[in-house]
């Protein structure tokens, strides 16, 4: 269970550009909970996963994961419960490093780095099995470097070696973002498979409102630094394309309302 | 060039060479251009020298010599990641202090060690002639840092530190606190450009507080030279072409020195100029060949 608790964060504050990113956010994920998140840029979506990832600390709120609170642990000891994938592929792995080496760093997460061989020979024959299992033909490839490898298949195997040390809490932000369309597709069923098969609790940042209402079994919408929408269950299902804007701009509409009758 | 300018090229090429693998690690490996080198050089020979007049063994000396550059560099580091100086900035910072520290430890601008112990000794005790023991022993010891290198990088520990120069948002995300790692990283670096400082100093019987400037260019020179050369497609290929281009450099700067036009040759007070000339040109030949390709 993740329990984050009035999370407040300022960027840039004090100055010209300051902008409140996190504004008293509160949120329970149960185990096992697959939770989209959508909203407009600059809504706060990355922030929130970069918080309870670690990416910087809190202004105010607490964050706790299974138990321990970790507000503030730095963001390599949070690494131990957490598994992320960014949206843009270079970020996830090491291009100079071969597949097996990659995947033996992320084979190690979150525990001690010694002197032992980087790549074990037991190693590789459960890389090469995991590898197999997304049919991309990397299991042939172990020892190319991963630099020669297509953003897509960067991306494949950055999921791969997101599970390996099977993580308390999945962060995916805008993880297919940045692929092509076909592409894109099979690594959205790559993910919805993975976190199926080990019933990850997770959480899927995306701008695409039809994988936020067909994945996962919760959606949350934010909007400057809030929760605007958190629906989950049977209502989600119920749930079109349709409902998810017209929530959308009645709430934009409202904003706007506000800040009108503010200013008459 | 004479046999003996050849051989004097090839063993400082060699002892060298320790040095330039130190500064292949922070410079291609970590991605940290360090510039502690130009002091923790002679803090090595100062220390070893200091030990070895103080009755120490010279094996020894040796150790304690890269304790201290290890020392150096993780100041550096610390400096850097803790906080939040520029690496560059960091890097000058700790060289100058050193510059006082050295004299500190030698109580003078420079030691002398004619008649005291070296590690030469028991090679030339085997029936090696005298002017070759300094080679058998810088190979020896270039062999082995380079060995000791690779099969550090192949570890676990050394692949977090490889990752660490490549994508460090990625190995932290894996774990792995990168500021202890930058800190290993270039302590190690040090530790080995503070080595190669002692053999120097034990070789030539002297340590001298100068004897560290320009080490940095030198081993940018060399690491470059190297990698163009050799080429740097593995890291066992990338550590041994180091070192070959540290012996390219040293050959490079004897075969200028012996160079004479009509009334003109170069004086050793030109090397700087050599060196600069050597690494821009070094940098400058991949991007020409690239373009004579695309004519």
């Amino acid at each position: 269970m993740i329990e984050l608790q009035g999370c407040m964060k300022d960027f840039n504050q004090g100055g010209v550009n300051e902008v409140r990113a996190l504004d008293q956010l509160s949120l329970t994920i149960d185990d096992g909970d697959f939770v989209t998140v959508i909203g407009s840029n600059g809504a706060g979506k990355s922030t929130l996963l970069n918080a309870i990832a670690g990416g910087f600390s809190l202004d105010a709120g607490r964050i706790v994961i299974n138990g321990r609170d970790v507000t503030r642990w730095p963001e390599y000891r949070r690494a131990a419960l957490i598994a992320r994938v960014f949206q843009d592929p270079l970020l996830g792995t090491c291009p100079s490093a071969t597949i097996e080496q990659n995947m033996a760093l992320a084979a190690r997460r979150g525990q001690r780095r010694g002197l032992g061989p980087g790549v074990r020979i037991r190693d590789r024959q459960r890389f090469s099995e995991e590898l197999a299992r997304i049919g991309l033909g990397l299991e042939k490839r172990l020892q190319d470097r991963v630099g020669l490898l297509s953003g897509g298949q960067r991306q494949a195997l950055t999921m791969v070696m997101a599970t390996l040390v099977r993580p308390e809490v999945l962060l995916l932000d805008e993880h297919i973002a940045a692929l092509d369309p076909k592409t894109a597709r099979q690594i959205l069923e790559l993910t919805r498979e993975i976190i199926a098969d080990q019933g990850l609790t997770s959480l899927m940042i995306t701008h695409n409102m039809r994988h936020a209402l067909t994945l996962g079994n919760r959606l949350i919408m934010m909007h400057q630094g809030r929760i605007i929408l958190d629906v989950g269950g049977e209502e989600k299902r119920r749930l079109g394309v349709e409902d998810l804007l017209e929530q959308f701009y009645l709430i934009q509409g409202e904003a706007l309302a506000n800040d009108s009758m503010l200013l008459a | 060039m004479t046999v003996y300018a050849a051989l004097g090229a090839l063993e400082q090429g060699l002892v060298y060479g320790i040095m330039v693998v130190g500064v292949y690690l922070t410079f291609r490996i970590l991605d940290f251009p360090d510039l502690t080198v130009d002091g923790s050089l002679p803090l090595g020979a100062a220390i070893s020298a200091v030990a070895i007049t103080g009755g120490l063994s010279p094996y020894l000396a040796l150790f304690f010599a890269g304790c201290g550059g290890f020392a150096a560099g993780a100041v550096t580091a610390l400096l850097n990641t803790k906080f939040k100086i520029l690496h560059l900035l960091a890097s000058i910072l700790t060289m100058i202090a050193l510059y006082s520290i050295n004299i500190r430890i030698m109580g003078g601008p420079n030691i002398a060690l004619i008649g005291s112990p070296t590690v030469f000794d028991p090679v030339v005790a085997l029936g090696v002639p005298a002017h070759l023991a300094g080679l058998v022993v810088f190979a020896w010891s270039a062999g082995i840092v380079m060995a000791v290198l690779v099969w550090f990088l192949k570890t676990a520990f050394g692949q977090a530190l490889m990752a660490t120069g490549d994508n460090p948002q990625m190995i932290t995300s894996q774990g792995v606190n990168t500021h202890v790692v930058i800190i290993v990283g270039v302590g190690l670096s040090n530790g080995l450009v503070a080595l190669s400082g002692a053999l120097v100093a034990q070789n030539q019987g002297a340590a001298d507080v100068g004897m560290g400037i320009g080490t940095i260019i030198a081993g940018l020179a060399s690491v470059i030279i190297g990698e163009t050369v050799f080429g740097a497609h593995s890291i066992v290929r990338a550590v041994i072409a180091v070192v070959l281009g540290s012996v390219l450099y040293r050959f490079a700067i004897a075969l200028a020195l012996s160079l004479e036009i009509g009334g003109f040759s170069f004086s050793p007070s030109d090397l700087n100029l050599i060196t600069a000339l050597l690494v821009i040109g070094a940098l400058i030949a991949p991007q020409l060949r690239q373009k004579m390709r695309f004519r």
